[in-house]
């Protein structure tokens, strides 16, 4: 089995799905959360089991928007089939007993309307989370690489081992924004603490994959040293190719289990991380040791002379 | 390592035993044999967060202007005040945590409406002086007292009552009062608590002055006060106080005069002397610490640092009850799944996997009910995500063990191989998974994020509880079979096939 020798069919599938997702963090942006952007959210349970519309929530909304407390055109999401999701501006405790006690008056039908969840954020804190997740990503990735670095110190060009890592990871993160971009966008899902949880674990897993291989690199390069690179790689690569594929799966079967049977509250978590977990060891199998040949044999060279340069050999 | 697989095997069931005994019990007494005193008496009922009980977060921001810096001794004293306060709201378990450099987090089980608890938070607190007579109560006892009761003015000053009638009119005679009068006389004899002692949850003291009438209050040294050493705290009094606190204490010399924060006594100062210059000392062995502490209290009554709140989020209890049972479903299906996929693809390895992994859970379920770790739904998650985990790397070890096997090696030869050369991997892939737990928490430690920190602690956990798991358990299990079973009658037994050899 040759795996590295159509390593740039690879980087044309990852590339592939991170374009799109790049314009769609370009054109609609990420749809931030109030962990973010501030702002309130109720959840809302109507016992009679028939929520009202979203337009007639706006209305109740827009009614009692102030001056001092603006809360029109809030974003109204089902959830489930007796609940609504409802995402305003910040409003008191004043505002939200009015808004529950309208919609409980025109569309309870005569049963309760309870609160199953309220969340408020001050924009200030919104700012400062989005801040801290920023140096949060950050700090992780300059960690991990500095740990791959020291743990490959023994490996010739150990520096190209924690490279081709974070290659991969930023790629992994980039499927992971992108589709959250893209599934925010026509899902309406919002980006909150618990997708930058998803993220940071979803990091944290696509290096766990990318070391095993580099692992196995690390100890073929000292029994074949007469061996070319490549096929050093590519024989770890297809040495550990069982344990990454069932690896993935164990983990998928248990987020599997959690997305299908697991609460609402967690679904959208769940999901980006499936995502997450399938691109990360995509990119550990795919991306991170065939960039490893690249680098080795300085492809970039050839890359303008000839476009398909796997053609030669 | 050393080949003893016997006697790691009976660790582990020791272990296993004793973490099943604390995975079943809500509480855990342990007896010393000698004198049948519990020497371990611990509550181990699992926590769950906030999300899956209901309840109610509030973060709360100290509310200066953005220059003014926070020092963590204020905060930790409003910390403490807003405690006090928030236990006045009759609910358990109130978790508060202060959350440098300005943000303090609490979390309250079981309530719905921030205004109400916003409210109790930011009512100033109550400092009383109350009349104890002889018997004081202990420090950090509740009490109850007339000020309040009687309607006082919401501007915290007691209406001004003359000291000799300290039976207020206001409370029922038959409640047996420490009046200063009559037991001015019976002080030095234990008569009093024969009256006091049946009726004391029901006792009503009376209190001489409320916060209100201190002007100002010190720490200093019993040398520069005059009074000896160590250290003492002087107050002086607003000047429409001195007269009535010179009679007050003129009369009531060597009784109790308790100092009480929101209905909670914290000190127990007796009077020495009549205090007619509207200034005195309180004196009592106090460290520098312990005197700072009740100045501190005696001075903010009300807060050091006045807080706003910047994020509440309440959850119904309804929804996580059903949270908790989703959740515990997805995870005995996720669990089945991976168990069924293990011995399927790795028969016998594959078995013995999966009690290393039923173990794994025994003892992360102990370890989080023994640390204790709060569970929230991200926490759960994390914690079924890493039954996944878990098996990873029992499947790098087994990956191995059929690789040494169809190399020849001899089936004890393949297992220590497999082990030794996996371990590099399955040591330096955890670690960077456990690098990213470390700066999750500190993510969701500063921004009051629970959820976040839960995930990175269930998760942190796992990866560790399943190294063991996985180096020790598997691997014990498999040398003791080893023993059993001859490999070369059931090579399929262990997923390998003549041709594959």
């Amino acid at each position: 089995m040759n795996l590295t020798k159509y390593r740039y069919l690879y980087f044309a599938i990852s590339l592939a799905v991170i374009i799109p997702g790049i314009l769609a963090l370009i054109i609609w942006g990420l749809p931030l959360g109030i962990d973010f952007t501030g702002g309130s959210l109720l959840e809302v349970k109507f016992a009679s089991g028939t929520p009202p519309t979203i337009a007639q929530v706006q209305s109740v909304y827009n009614e009692l928007s102030t001056a001092d407390v603006k809360i029109s055109n809030p974003v109204v999401q089902p959830l489930g089939s007796d609940s609504l999701s409802i995402r305003s501006e910040a409003m008191d405790d004043a505002t939200k007993a009015k808004v529950v006690a309208a919609l409980l008056e025109k569309y309870g039908g005569g049963k309760d309307v309870t609160i199953q969840n309220f969340t408020q954020v001050t924009p200030s804190v919104g700012q400062e989370v989005t801040r801290g997740a920023a140096i949060a990503v950050g700090l992780a990735s300059l960690a991990i690489l500095i740990y791959i670095w020291f743990a490959f110190r023994k490996v010739k060009n150990s520096y190209r081992f924690g490279v081709a890592a974070i290659i991969a990871t930023i790629h992994d993160a980039l499927v992971v924004l992108g589709m959250g971009a893209i599934i925010g966008h026509f899902l309406h899902w919002q980006i909150d603490s618990l997708f930058l949880t998803a993220l940071l674990t979803v990091i944290g897993f696509s290096v766990h994959d990318d070391i095993v291989v580099f692992d196995r690199i690390r100890e073929n390069s000292n029994i074949y040293r007469r061996v070319d690179f490549e096929r050093v790689v590519n024989h770890s690569l297809v040495q550990t190719l069982d344990r990454s594929i069932n690896t993935q799966l164990t983990v998928m079967i248990t987020l599997l289990a959690l997305a299908l049977f697991g609460g609402e509250t967690i679904r959208h978590f769940v999901v980006i991380l499936l995502i997450g977990v399938f691109s990360g060891t995509f990119s550990s199998i795919f991306n991170a040791s065939p960039i490893l040949v690249v680098w080795e044999n300085r492809e970039w060279r050839t890359w303008f002379r000839r476009k398909q340069p796997e053609n030669a050999i | 390592m050393t080949r003893r697989p016997y006697l790691t095997l009976v660790i582990i069931l020791i272990l296993v035993a004793l973490a099943l005994w604390v995975d079943l019990s809500k509480q855990i007494t342990v007896y010393n044999p000698i004198n049948n005193k519990p020497v371990v008496n611990r509550n181990v009922d699992i926590r769950l967060g906030l999300d899956l009980r209901g309840g109610l977060q509030v973060l709360m921001e100290a509310d200066l202007p953005s220059n003014a810096s926070v020092t963590s001794n204020d905060l930790s004293t409003t910390q403490r005040i807003l405690e006090n306060r928030a236990n006045a709201l009759g609910v358990s378990e109130v978790v508060m945590q202060s959350a440098p450099p300005n943000r303090i987090v609490a979390e309250f089980p079981g309530l719905q409406d921030p205004q109400e608890v916003v409210a109790a938070l930011q009512q100033t607190g109550l400092l009383e002086f109350v009349d104890f007579g002889s018997t004081p109560p202990g420090v950090g006892t509740k009490i109850e007292t007339d000020f309040g009761t009687s309607g006082a003015g919401p501007d915290g000053i007691v209406t001004p009552m003359p000291t000799g009638t300290a039976t207020a009119t206001s409370v029922p005679t038959e409640t047996p009062l420490p009046t200063p009068t009559s037991s001015a006389t019976a002080a030095a004899t234990p008569a009093p608590t024969a009256t006091a002692a049946p009726a004391e949850a029901a006792t009503i003291y009376h209190t001489v002055m409320t916060g209100s009438a201190l002007s100002s209050v010190n720490v200093e040294t019993g040398a520069a006060a005059g009074t000896g050493t160590g250290y003492v705290i002087a107050f002086a009094l607003k000047s429409n106080w001195i007269n009535q606190f010179a009679d007050y204490t003129g009369n009531n010399i060597g009784k109790i005069l308790g100092i009480v924060l929101d209905k909670t006594v914290i000190s127990t100062p007796s009077i020495n002397s009549k205090i007619d210059k509207g200034s005195g000392v309180i004196e009592g062995n106090f460290t520098q610490a312990s005197a700072n502490e009740l100045a501190v209290n005696l001075r903010y009554g009300s807060l050091p640092i006045p807080v706003k709140v910047v994020e509440s989020q309440s959850v119904g209890a309804t929804l996580g009850a059903e949270s908790v049972r989703r959740s515990l479903i997805a995870g005995i299906i996720g669990l089945l799944a991976v168990v069924l996929f293990m011995i399927i693809y790795y028969r016998l390895p594959g078995f013995v996997a999966s009690l290393a992994l039923i173990i794994y859970i025994i003892i992360s379920l102990f370890l989080f009910k023994l640390i204790p770790v709060v569970l929230s739904l991200p926490g759960i998650a994390g914690f079924v995500l890493s039954i996944g985990m878990a098996v990873d790397a029992n499947i790098l070890i087994f990956e191995r063990l059929k690789e040494e096997l169809r190399a020849g090696r001899t089936l004890r030869q393949a297992i220590d191989l497999g082990w030794a050369r996996a371990w590099l991997s399955i040591r330096d892939a955890n670690i960077s998974t456990l690098i990213t737990c470390v700066i999750l928490f500190i993510f969701g430690n500063t921004f009051g994020a629970s959820i976040v920190k839960g995930f990175a602690v269930t998760l942190s956990i796992g990866v560790i509880v399943s190294l063991f798991t996985a180096i020790i358990v598997t691997r014990t299990f498999l040398h003791i079979l080893l023993d059993n079973v001859k490999f070369t009658e059931h090579p399929r037994w262990f997923g390998i096939t003549e041709e594959s050899r």
